[in-house]
């Protein structure tokens, strides 16, 4: 039948046989606009509760990426420093290059420097950078453009110049008697830094100027330590910001890593892809070793800490990492799994025969199921956060706080979803066996058990996965776990790369016992589970 | 053993030529897959029993109180929650003057109450209590929209790309197995102290945890209507809309509302661990020793959840009918 055979009497007869279709009740048709009303009203309500675009603006989003490589990434970060008119580089401490660090993607060039010193017994700056500093040499002439430097600094009256130090450019000490006074040492020594952070990023410095190009534009950028300014010879690129004038300017060259050019100092963060020193931090004497060393050592190699074998330096090396903490965070992982496990498993064996008692059906007795109903009800609404806290304080930070949560919990849940289970079994097989004359405890194991019990176990393997992922968040306040150590390497906002290895980890533990617990419900109750 | 003997005799009379054989076969067969049985049950509750008392020894000795030194202190804590007097619960809920004041925070608190007007202010709690639920339902909100735009691309019915499929599901289960506090701690140093972290916290675990129970739901979904929508021609989007989503409505909107439940508690515990909200409260509470103050939230905390738990279980109720879902499975 085609739609242009219809007649408008057969029309009229359609309408009539369907009218709810052609007519529906008011609430179908303004069901949808009247929702999404409703939840257009709200969000403008959240947005305004929240005040989300005010603190969307103020997010530091520059912060976010950030952290985001630290996942994935390390940073190297020298520091050089150019306030005495020579260069000299400096690592901070725990380098993950370890001490001494002679990278070869920072070059040096010597040449005749101008040393600016105060004659104060600090001002002797020790030669700690070995392979960098170029013995000191004293006595050389000092050169037009320092001399022009310092007269500058001295008609300023910049404070820490005497103000009579105009031009001479010796290497005496000004005749000038206040303090502190600065004396000029031209000498050999290390005129330029050269540090080359990707093919196509390279900062040139001496302790005049600092050139960086970057995505080929090249900015020079004049430094002054005495005046403390840092000026640009030209319009700054995209990627180099500096929020006020003179002062110190933002490099940022992507993944590459970023630069802070001050005064006195270049503070250089270069960024490589992977985890520092995994396996072996910088004390290890398996550190820097190639794995084929490490594996040489381990079955035939010369002992490396006398007494005791490569094995166990092997093994102390990797569990005592002070960087990733490896033992630490595998037993915190292990508490994890096993509050879970143990909170679970004590809720189940608990729950257990309360709920053959809060069963309507199976113990007809109204106040007892009302009663054990509710406390079931009371043990499930009361928080976990609260139960954690609560046995935090009872039993001190650790596992047992958690594992008590958990199994506080989960004997309301368990207890009420295994009384409902019960309520709701088919009565016939009961009477079945109490008709041959069973005792009750009989009639219960044959007539009710077999009935249930792929039920709860199904549910009870559902919680156990799902507990291993409270357990992290209860961790947290204190319950034990890998909770807390999370917190602690997140809050530093540092650690970033440290939040990634744990959650790798609580991923892996998670997908496998998730995998675990669904290859046994449908085994126990079939594929629908 | 019961079972023994009625299996051995059973057969009997029914075929009386092999009997004998039969019998004895049928006889030992059975022993043998009852002893089989029985080795198993004792190596796995070996097992189980070995695990758990390895569980609680690891735990017991990695816990910074024993489990047996602790045990007589258990309620001291419970003791200390006793406030000086029953209304002190009371005035600490609705931030009422107390008589006990003496300029300190154990009592009156007006740092944390909102003015609306020159004397009308709500109670620090309450205010706080409508920020922790307003995070759950605005994430919840925001994980069914979320949710319901990548069930349908998951579901074997509907997308046909093996592909597709594969990586909405992976997806949804990463986003799902991630840890909440590592989203909250990330948005926290990003957004600085406040509930925005929480919400999105729990709005990403919403995602994969919905999205996963929808497309289970569109998956079982009865495919005539889709069908006669094809049948007259309907692009994939009118299916399913036309043809999926009304039917799958009613469970979608009741998984949300069991999804409701689980968001509040824990918004709780998310705000518990820095992002603001009433967790805040109440561990500070506790860290403080302000007894009447942590059971007043306690109490307050308690008559929400029980409250989100019977507004959702009713209408949960008139949605899907009697028979509502057990939780989880």
């Amino acid at each position: 039948m085609q739609l242009s055979e219809l007649t408008t009497a057969d029309i009229a007869a359609i309408r009539a046989r369907n009218a709810d279709a052609f007519r529906p009740s008011l609430w179908k048709r303004f069901a949808v606009p009247i929702g999404v009303t409703i939840a257009c009203v709200y969000i403008a309500y959240c947005s305004w509760f929240f005040s989300i675009s005010k603190v969307v603006e103020k997010a530091n989003w520059q912060i976010a990426s950030e952290y985001l490589y630290d996942w994935f990434s390390y940073e190297v970060r020298p520091d050089i420093d150019y306030r005495d008119g020579e260069t000299r580089i400096d690592f901070p401490r725990f380098s993950p290059l370890g001490e001494n660090p002679d990278p070869d993607w920072i070059e040096t060039r010597e040449g005749t420097v101008t040393v600016v010193t105060q004659n104060k017994p600090k001002a002797q700056q020790p030669a700690s950078q070995g392979s960098f500093m170029a013995s000191p040499a004293a006595g050389k002439k000092a050169t037009e453009p320092e001399t022009s430097i310092l007269d500058k600094v001295g008609e300023q009256g910049f404070s820490f110049m005497a103000p009579g130090a105009q031009g001479s450019g010796q290497a005496k000490a000004q005749a000038a008697h206040e303090e502190p006074q600065v004396s000029t040492v031209t000498r050999l020594g290390i005129a330029e830094t050269t540090v080359r952070l990707d093919r196509g990023t390279v900062l040139h410095i001496t302790p005049q100027m600092v050139t960086v190009t970057h995505a080929g534009e090249t900015v020079e950028l004049m430094v002054n330590a005495q005046e403390n300014t840092v000026k640009s010879r030209s319009a700054l690129p995209s990627w180099a910001l500096q929020k006020r004038e003179d002062a110190k300017v933002f490099l940022d060259f992507g993944f590459s890593g970023r630069a802070e050019v001050r005064a006195r100092e270049t503070k250089i963060a270069r960024r490589y892809l992977g985890w520092e020193n995994f396996f072996f931090d910088t004390r290890s004497p398996y550190w820097g070793m190639s794995w084929g060393a490490v594996g040489e050592h381990l079955l035939v190699g010369p002992q490396l800490v006398d007494g005791q074998s490569n094995w166990s330096v092997f093994w102390d090396s990797i569990v005592n990492n002070a960087e990733w903490q490896h033992g630490d965070v595998w037993i915190k992982l292990l508490q994890t799994i096993v509050m879970a496990f143990v909170g679970t498993l004590f809720a189940l064996l608990i729950a257990f025969p309360l709920s053959f008692l809060a069963a309507r059906n199976i113990t007809p007795n109204v106040v007892l199921n009302q009663v054990l109903k509710r406390f079931f009800d009371f043990l499930r609404s009361v928080d976990m956060l609260i139960w954690a806290l609560f046995f935090t304080r009872a039993f001190g930070p650790g596992p047992l706080a958690g594992i008590s949560a958990i199994f506080f919990t989960d004997t309301g849940t368990f207890g009420k979803l295994y009384a409902e289970a019960l309520e709701n079994i088919d009565e016939k097989q009961r009477e079945g066996i109490r008709s041959v004359g069973a005792s009750t405890m009989q009639i219960q194991r044959f007539g009710v058990i077999p009935q249930v019990l792929p039920i709860f176990i199904s549910q009870a393997l559902y919680f156990w996965e799902s507990n291993t992922r409270s357990a992290t968040i209860i961790g947290a306040v204190g319950a034990g776990g890998i909770g807390l150590k999370l917190w602690e390497a997140m809050r530093t906002n540092q650690d970033w790369e440290n939040v990634a290895y744990m959650v790798i980890l609580i991923l892996i533990v998670v997908f496998i016992f998730d995998n675990v617990s669904n290859a046994l419900r449908s085994r126990l109750i079939g594929k629908q589970g | 053993m019961n079972g023994e003997t009625r299996v051995a005799k059973g057969p009997v009379p029914l075929h009386p030529a092999p009997a004998e054989t039969a019998a004895y076969d049928v006889d030992r067969h059975y022993r043998e897959l009852a002893a089989k049985r029985r080795l198993y049950s004792v190596v796995g509750f070996s097992a189980l029993f070995a695990a758990l008392f390895f569980s609680l020894w690891f735990a017991n000795e990695t816990n910074a109180g024993k489990f047996f030194d602790r045990l007589p202190h258990l309620f001291d804590f419970a003791g200390d929650l006793a406030p000086r007097d029953g209304w002190e619960i009371w005035r600490a809920m609705f931030d009422l003057p107390s008589p006990y004041f003496d300029g300190s925070l154990k009592y009156d608190y007006p740092d944390g109450r909102i003015y609306l007007t020159e004397t009308f202010y709500i109670p620090e709690y309450i205010y706080k209590m409508v920020e922790t639920l307003n995070i759950a339902v605005l994430a919840t909100f925001v994980g069914f929209i979320l949710g319901f735009c990548l069930c349908f691309l998951a579901a074997s019915n509907i997308t046909t790309s093996r592909w597709l499929r594969f990586f909405v599901r992976r997806f949804m289960e990463f986003l799902r197995a991630f840890p909440e506090i590592v989203i909250a701690g990330f948005f926290l140093a990003i957004f600085s102290l406040g509930p925005v972290p929480a919400i999105i916290a729990v709005a990403i675990h919403t995602v994969g945890a919905l999205g996963k129970m929808f497309f289970e739901v569109v998956e079982n979904a009865d495919m005539k209507p889709d069908e006669g929508l094809r049948a007259v021609g309907g692009n994939w989007l009118e299916r399913v809309w036309f043809g999926i989503v009304p039917q799958v409505m009613p469970n979608f909107l009741s998984y949300t509302l069991l999804r409701l439940e689980i968001n509040v508690r824990a918004s709780t515990i998310i705000g518990a661990v820095g992002a603001g909200g009433f967790g805040e409260v109440l561990r500070l509470s506790i860290s403080r020793g302000h007894e009447a103050k942590t059971l007043a939230i306690i109490l307050l905390l308690f008559t929400t959840i029980v409250a989100v738990d019977q507004l959702s279980a009713w209408l949960r109720k008139k949605l899907v009918g009697e028979h509502a879902f057990e939780m989880g499975v």
